[in-house]
């Protein structure tokens, strides 16, 4: 249709088209770029840590006096029977750390004694008993859970590492890559030369530190360790948590004075403190996008409007040589989108050059390829938005404009 | 002449007031965007030991596992071992040296119903206040005598001083933690490095300490270490083995006041690595490493990151707002084509009319910078929501006068550039043309 002459007008005022095609080319960049960013975080943030979250909480026994290694034995002892009696309580468990803490024990592990090498595969290191994979909600797959006899107190002056364990599937996919069959019954070696047979497989059980690479490895130690700071892990029937809480505070409080409880804390919490910076980079980059779209959809009107009353004249005479409404909207809306072309596609190279730097520099996921077709499509469609404004206002330019002079 | 011009603007202006007010918000908002990611950065980045960032050094040994490096490519350990840290301190061979390590212990307060918690110490050598330029409000540091003695004194900050002893001088008073009584002989005044630059092993936006204590005192009465852990061997049981060990916990950092007296000292370190690989250890090649605090700081990344990343959407971002800014001036200059024609036509210089139309772009510059500066507070303050989970946001998200004078140095710079061409357009009508058609 009449692409030709629209192309050729605007070849007459190249600096302004050539301007609004840049603004909508960076705006492209920035877009796709925060996007990318965007999509990543919320990826991260959706991840499952394996736990009961809804119906998990947390809390801290800190002993301040000097209590030997048999006395904050009983302690903790007594401290466990008296939340596991508590109505309401479907489990719980004395443990180092939990998913999405951001604290805990690592061990690199590896398949022949020795010490540990670039082969060695890291694992975060969960304590417990056998109430570990109750409480942590875990799923055993493959196997089966320690036995009551499996489970024993760390000795005092020896580091040894207990013989049995049960592993997420992702650390056992990593640590036996080249092996076949079920994992349970295999042997690892941890602190150099101890070696520990897979009793279990669970499904699913994050690391403590969620931007880790290997959050998915982790393990389970069928140890218990009698430090005077000890973190309690408590799993609530539904319904019941929100009331256990202040009550398990309480009971804990006042059974033993030389001792403080604290941090006690919801695993959603938990959840969102770990994901704060991803939670508040996507708040950042979609109010940068926000904003940006908004002021490009204002200047792409500001600039249309301009030029409608700079060609008020002009579109007069043509409307008095026959051009109907539609035909001058028509014009406006083809004259927009020919720029906005323009820009995208610019916007489209620009998008991956600063991709390919940002991955380079900042080591970040490179884009997903339908992200630039999806935010061409949506600057078109503000574009043209934009335009119809000002388009409409033009095609309401009587013919008899023409006859007057300006 | 400059206040007929003034007029000529401010009518001009006035004249489109909606496209007006669209540019000079699209320079504030770019402004403030680029300027609230800037000065995060520029806090989070900032050094608060540049004045001795020449004397300062911290300490890295290569102790680690023959079969890989710590870090990649052969980096030394960010921590140096009990074993290590104490000989070389016992050494004193720089003119300063400190070794220190974050620790927590139950403080009791007096009073019936005053209620214990748990509080974060700095187990530190003497010369930790001096070397970090710690200021004082009553006492003074330990002095060195008390890091071999074992002495149970304590410096408290002044927060915690506020919190046991409502802020009265508290020098000679005692406190209990973990039911062991310690005699306060210092408090700090208000100190506040940004970012924790004695040690970055942990999270270096966070506040120091509320205790200092002597680091010999902390190990013997066998205090665990709260931070960073890292070992690459087994350790055997018990906290004799670990003191034993080769595991990296502790922070090092040494004070030398001249090239030759780092030569020195770095030749000391290597002599005393080839001592300890004739006892068999060390497997690893000499590795040693003296850092500056600035040095430091840019291996331990102090800046994220996703700070850089934001910092350059953002100023991609002031571009979008700039190009927004030319395009709209343009227009308008093209607009007013047959204006200039026949001012031209009647004897306007093309200086007058460059003069003219700078002015109007000046002012709408410097609306938009001043309404930037209000636009980065806003920033400021969503950042601060954004991220209120953080305790300690409130302090990277300060504004300070430097950076104001950058926002608006800024906004009329970036407004009388995206005036320029637009400027110059309007001065190249030639007198004539425009006029023959009407």
């Amino acid at each position: 249709m009449d692409i030709g002459p629209i192309w050729r007008a605007m070849l007459k005022n190249k600096a302004g088209f050539v301007l609004i095609a840049l603004q909508i080319a960076v705006t492209m960049t920035i877009m796709v770029n925060a996007f990318a960013i965007m999509q990543e975080r919320a990826n991260n943030t959706a991840r499952a840590s394996g736990l009961d979250e809804a119906n998990t909480f947390a809390l801290v026994s800190a002993s301040f006096a000097e209590f030997d290694r048999e006395e904050q034995m009983t302690l903790i002892d007594e401290d466990l029977a008296l939340i596991r009696g508590l109505p309401g309580v479907k489990s719980a468990v004395a443990t180092n750390s939990y998913p999405l803490r951001q604290g805990g024990w690592s061990m690199a592990l590896q398949l022949v004694p020795g010490n540990q090498t670039a082969d060695s595969v890291g694992s975060a290191i969960y304590f417990v008993d056998e109430h570990g994979v109750d409480t942590f909600a875990s799923n055993i797959i493959d196997g089966k859970n320690f036995t009551p006899n499996q489970v024993a107190w760390s000795a005092e002056d020896d580091d040894t590492w207990p013989a049995h364990a049960i592993i997420t599937e992702a650390l056992g996919k990593d640590l036996f890559a080249d092996e076949q069959g079920s994992y349970v019954g295999k042997t690892f070696y941890i602190n150099d030369n101890d070696p520990v047979n897979v009793v279990g497989v669970i499904e699913k059980l994050q690391a403590p530190w969620p931007s880790w690479s290997g959050v998915e490895k982790s393990m389970l130690v069928p140890q218990r360790r009698p430090w005077d700071f000890q973190r309690y892990v408590v799993r609530a029937e539904p319904g019941y948590r929100d009331a256990l809480m202040p009550q398990i505070e309480e009971l804990l409080s006042n059974s033993n004075n030389d001792r403080i409880i604290r941090d006690m804390i919801i695993m959603e919490d938990v959840r969102e403190n770990a994901y704060l910076d991803d939670t508040a980079l996507i708040k950042i980059l979609s109010f940068i996008v926000g904003t940006l779209v908004v002021i490009t959809g204002l200047g792409i009107v500001g600039l249309a409007s301009f030029n409608v009353s700079r060609r008020t004249r002009q579109i007069g005479i043509r409307r008095a040589l026959g051009a109907t409404k539609p035909a001058i909207v028509r014009y406006f809306m083809v004259e927009n989108f020919l720029v906005s072309s323009i820009g995208l596609v610019v916007g489209g190279i620009l998008s991956v050059a600063l991709n390919i730097a940002m991955v380079e520099a900042f080591s970040l996921e490179p884009l997903a390829w339908y992200v630039i077709p999806l935010a061409m499509v949506a600057l078109w469609t503000v574009g043209q938005a934009a335009v119809a404004g000002p388009a409409r206002r033009a095609s309401n330019i009587t013919p008899a404009i023409a006859t007057r002079s300006s | 002449m400059f206040r007929y011009y003034l007029k000529l603007s401010i009518l001009s202006i006035r004249a489109n007031p909606a496209l007006s007010a669209l540019m000079v918000a699209a320079i504030a908002i770019g402004i403030g965007a680029f300027m609230t990611i800037v000065t995060v950065r520029h806090v989070m980045s900032d050094n608060p030991v540049a004045h001795k960032n020449d004397v300062l050094y911290h300490v890295r040994l290569d102790n680690w596992n023959p079969n890989e490096p710590y870090d990649e490519p052969n980096e030394p350990p960010e921590q140096v071992t009990y074993l290590d840290s104490t000989a070389l301190h016992e050494a004193g061979r720089a003119f300063r040296q400190t070794i220190s390590f974050k620790s927590d212990r139950v403080v009791q307060p007096e009073g019936e119903d005053a209620k214990p918690f748990q509080q974060e110490i700095r187990a530190t050598t003497a010369d930790f206040f001096a070397m970090f330029d710690v200021p004082f409000q009553y006492g003074s540091p330990w002095d060195t005598a008390a890091d071999r003695s074992e002495e149970r004194v304590v410096v408290l900050s002044s927060e915690m001083n506020q919190r046991l002893f409502g802020s009265e001088d508290s020098v000679g008073r005692m406190i209990t933690m973990n039911k062991e009584l310690y005699r306060v002989v210092g408090v700090l005044a208000d100190w506040m490095p940004i970012p924790k630059v004695y040690d970055l092993n942990n999270n270096p936006y966070e506040k120091p300490e509320g205790i200092f204590a002597p680091f010999s005192l902390a190990v013997s009465g066998e205090w665990g270490s709260s931070g960073n852990n890292s070992c690459w061997k087994p350790t055997g049981g018990g906290y004799e083995a670990y003191l034993a060990s080769e595991c990296i916990w502790i922070q090092m950092w040494v004070e030398l006041r001249s090239a030759s007296e780092k030569g020195a000292y770095m030749q000391f370190l290597d002599d005393y690595v080839e001592e300890q690989k004739t006892l068999g250890r060390f497997p690893r090649e000499l590795n040693n490493r003296l850092d500056t605090p600035a040095e430091w700081m840019v291996y331990q990344e102090v800046v994220d990151d996703m700070v850089n990343v934001l910092l350059s959407l953002a100023a991609l971002f002031l571009v979008v707002c700039l190009l927004n800014t030319v395009g709209l001036l343009l227009a308008k200059v093209m607009r007013r084509t047959n204006d200039i024609s026949l001012r031209r036509a009647l004897g306007a210089s093309r200086s007058a009319l460059f003069s003219q139309y700078i002015i109007e772009a000046g002012m709408i510059g410097v609306t938009g910078g001043l309404a930037g500066i209000g636009m980065t507070w806003l920033g400021l303050r969503g950042i601060e929501n954004v991220f209120s989970g953080y305790d300690f946001i409130t302090y990277l998200v300060s504004m300070d006068w430097t950076m104001v004078l950058v926002a608006v140095a800024l906004a009329i710079v970036s407004a009388l550039g995206a005036a320029l061409y637009p400027t110059w357009r309007a001065c190249s009508v030639s007198p004539a043309t425009t006029l023959r058609i009407q």
